[in-house]
């Protein structure tokens, strides 16, 4: 599914647009840098409420496919310049991580 | 392909908002040079906890040096930080000295010297306190490379 679907599907602000047309294989949650580091897979969307700028890093080295933060946590703007210079999509949901996690599950499932 | 040796510092500003620049940079170097996707992402993941564990850690920075061969990249850090304690514990995924405001980050997690481990065909570390860390790590490029 492509990353603008699912932008319209679960309603999420775009605050830095990164790459809307590539394809997202799944999604990984956490708030721990390293355990991103090690479990995230290329192509995924990662959900956090981490929202300092060593997001942007991570999900540059691990070509993620972009950052939906939860929750309603709002970078700075730095971070989010930061994002659109490396091209990393950077989208932002009022729900929580756990409500925010089911809804993409199902929409990620249902392609499946 | 000649041997490329690439230097870095990692200075150490007491934010961690420059984590990850070092490791971006080196990840571009590598795309540029045609090293295997592969492993261009493990090495920017060897190289991502390095830059973490010297800014978390070592109060002078340090350095880290990646050399790229036909056959293999290197990648050489040190820094003369406080040195670890216990390796075996530091090497066991979870351990963790981060204080709590590191945590809340996201950081410390306990998982950086396991995943630069986890991530190397080769893996040296040698550590004395109050002197400092050194690390070699080596990915071979022939191994699994796609």
């Amino acid at each position: 599914m492509r990353l603008k679907d699912i932008i319209e599907e679960l309603g999420l602000k775009v605050l830095a647009q990164g790459d809307v047309d590539r394809e997202v294989n799944w999604a990984y949650t956490s708030d721990l840098l390293s355990d991103v580091m090690a479990g995230a897979q290329p192509g995924d969307l990662w959900l956090t409420i981490q929202k300092h700028m060593n997001i942007v890093a991570v999900a540059k080295l691990k070509d993620l496919a972009g950052v939906v933060l939860a929750k309603g946590v709002q970078p700075s703007q730095e971070v989010v310049a930061k994002a659109e210079e490396e091209g990393i999509a950077l989208l932002l949901s009022e729900e929580p991580l756990f409500e925010l996690c089911g809804k993409l599950y199902e929409v990620l499932r249902r392609k499946d | 392909m000649e041997r490329q040796v690439f230097s870095y510092s990692v200075v150490r500003t007491g934010s961690f908002e420059d984590v990850g620049l070092i490791s971006t940079e080196i990840k571009k170097k590598l795309e540029e040079l045609g090293v295997e996707r592969n492993i261009v992402r493990r090495v920017s993941i060897i190289c991502f906890e390095a830059e973490m564990n010297i800014s978390l850690y070592a109060e002078r920075g340090g350095n880290i040096f990646v050399a790229v061969e036909p056959d293999k990249v290197d990648i050489y850090v040190e820094d003369d930080g406080p040195g670890i304690e216990d390796l075996e514990k530091a090497m066991q995924p979870g351990y963790s000295t981060a204080p709590l405001w590191v945590h809340e980050l996201g950081f410390g997690a306990g998982m950086g010297l396991p995943n630069m481990e986890k991530n190397s065909d080769v893996f040296e570390i040698t550590s004395e306190l109050g002197k400092g860390t050194k690390i070699h790590s080596v990915v071979f490029r022939n191994k699994d490379a796609a």
